[in-house]
């Protein structure tokens, strides 16, 4: 399992109640419930992935974050978990207002877009980063809204959303980031992931 | 239509109040298994079928003579595995296939009941199928699946009966009858009632058959169960046995061919009756109307594991009606999958060879069992 799950994982307690937006083929949601004996549900766009899913015997419905999640009652899930599928969305505010209704708390996690690699290729290059987190060609990119690890820390402030952590990935380490080492974090990690409440 | 032979059949000793305010006594209900009932009696799975089918859910049908009405799900390895669970199937009450129904003798006239049947529902026939748990000394059903009308069997068990069963399959149905779906059944009833042979539903006695009208009101159900890019691409303007237009009103096109058939074959086995009672509950049928408008009520007590299927190309009974018990079911935080299968097949693809809906259906199964 990639280091982000592993990261989530460690954020959430056992026995809890947890929705996977956008689960995909469920590798999270299978580690959960074996691991954490979570009560775990799923919601995934995708027929595929929502197959794969049910072979895994896995509780999904196939829809759409941005229309769907307001079937779930206010607090209904002790975490609510969004894996690298914010940018991908018309409206990202609404989804995490969506996000941070539905749960108690919200793990967010966002590929970078200050890390140095793609503003590296922009600046060399001069066309649109391709990255291992990013490996689209700007037309075809599922990603309409992508922003940096500062942006969003900015953007969660504004809002009056509590954040209780913040974490910097690159590779295979994990760091804190703080208000302090923004910048840097900002830099050297490709992706962020975000422990928030309202 | 009813031939003793071949059909297993439970007298219901205990009086079943129905919807009507009627109350029947000592009424037969009809039923076939498949598999074998395990000793901690935890391997059940209740089907229940749509307007048409009957308890003969595969293999051959000793009466009919064709495969069963759900061949493709039900048998040895497949889908729902007989060689694992233990498949009970009932003809609903109001049926035609030894259940009590319409074409059963009225103990005061001497023939048959006709329409001096009681009007029953979809309530009532899942109460009356209740009676084979008793019957098999089932405790708790493993699962409860069904299309079309069959699912919506499923919702009023589950309802009804809210810890009897550990997962509940509603496929391509409805929680309440659309003002369309009434539509196309009146006009399946208006056939049949325009029938000179139908006299009044007293058919039997005066021996005659409204063979013509129910054949119109099965051709007309039957476009309902297909989809339009099923029937363009199958019979397109394809003519039938003729290299040209015939300029008269016989069966030009193989699909006016097709249906006509479709039409003759049915009414060989289904008794006009029965058709206007089964449609008249499934337009009865309005489970949140039960619970003063709130659907979600109608599941608040039961801890069962829900999975949902729709098809894309089901027009009949589309995605977003299926979709709206899945909103309930999460509007209580009830443990519930949901998916949409692709399909061409219309309505009918519960029915067929769809294998993204088969795989689901088994996975869904065999990984609910180990969990079980």
């Amino acid at each position: 399992m990639k280091n982000e799950f592993q990261v989530i994982a460690k954020l959430i307690e056992k026995e809890k109640k947890v929705l996977d937006v956008g689960c995909g083929d469920g590798i999270l949601m299978d580690f959960l419930k074996t691991n954490k004996k979570t009560n775990i549900r799923g919601l995934e766009i995708s027929k595929n992935k929502v197959q794969e899913c049910i072979a895994k015997g896995l509780t999904v419905i196939e829809g759409n974050a941005e229309k769907d999640l307001k079937q779930f009652p206010d607090k209904s899930f002790d975490y609510v978990v969004l894996s690298q599928t914010l940018q991908a969305f018309l409206d990202p505010e609404l989804v995490i207002n969506e996000l941070l209704r539905v749960g108690k708390k919200a793990i967010v996690t966002i590929p970078n877009f200050g890390y140095w690699r793609i503003r590296l290729d922009l600046l060399l290059k001069g066309t649109m980063p391709i990255t291992k987190t990013l490996p689209d060609e700007w037309y075809n990119t599922p990603n309409i809204h992508m922003c940096s690890i500062k942006d969003f820390f900015h953007f969660v402030k504004s809002r009056d959303i509590k954040i209780f952590k913040s974490l910097a990935i690159n590779n295979q380490n994990v760091s804190i980031i703080n208000n302090k080492n923004l910048a840097i974090k900002n830099f050297f990690a490709d992706l962020g992931i975000f422990l928030i409440e309202k | 239509m009813n031939t003793e032979n071949n059909i297993k059949t439970l007298i219901v000793k205990k009086p079943l109040k129905l919807d009507c305010g009627k109350t029947i006594n000592e009424f037969p209900i009809a039923y076939e298994t498949y598999g074998s009932l395990n000793k901690k009696k935890d391997n059940a799975i209740l089907v229940f079928h749509a307007l048409t089918g009957d308890q003969f859910v595969t293999g051959l049908n000793p009466i009919t003579k064709k495969d069963g009405w759900w061949s493709y799900a039900v048998g040895p390895d497949k889908a729902i595995d007989t060689k694992k669970y233990f498949v009970i199937c009932a003809n609903v009450i109001g049926g035609c296939m030894g259940s009590f129904g319409p074409s059963h003798e009225d103990p005061n006239t001497g023939t048959a009941f006709g329409t001096n049947f009681p009007v029953i529902t979809i309530n009532d026939m899942v109460n009356a199928q209740y009676n084979l748990l008793d019957h098999f000394g089932i405790n708790k059903l493993f699962s409860i699946a069904g299309g079309s009308m069959g699912g919506m069997q499923v919702l009023q068990f589950i309802s009804n009966f809210p810890d009897k069963a550990k997962t509940v399959i509603p496929i391509a149905c409805t929680s309440s009858h659309s003002a369309q779906n009434i539509a196309f059944n009146e006009l399946g009833r208006q056939a049949i009632a325009a029938d000179s042979n139908w006299k009044n539903g007293n058919y039997s006695s005066a021996g005659t058959i409204p063979n013509k009208g129910l054949a119109v009101a099965r051709m007309a159900a039957h476009i309902t169960y297909l989809s339009k890019k099923g029937l363009q691409e199958k019979f397109g303007r394809k003519l039938q046995e003729r290299e040209d237009l015939k300029f008269g009103f016989d069966a030009d096109f193989q699909i006016e061919s097709y249906l006509r058939y479709q039409g003759s074959v049915f009414v060989d086995r289904f008794d006009a009756n029965s058709y206007l009672y089964i449609t008249r509950a499934m337009d009865y049928f309005d489970l949140a109307k039960q619970f003063k408008g709130n659907l979600a009520d109608a599941f608040r007590a039961a801890k069962a594991k829900f999975f949902i299927i729709s098809f894309t190309s089901d027009w009949l009974y589309p995605t977003q009606e299926n979709k709206d018990i899945v909103i309930a079911l999460n509007s209580i935080g009830a443990d519930v999958g949901f998916v949409e299968i692709e399909s061409d097949k219309g309505h009918d693809s519960f029915l067929l060879d769809v294998p993204d809906f088969l795989g689901a259906l088994k996975n869904f199964l065999d990984k609910s069992y180990i969990e079980n």
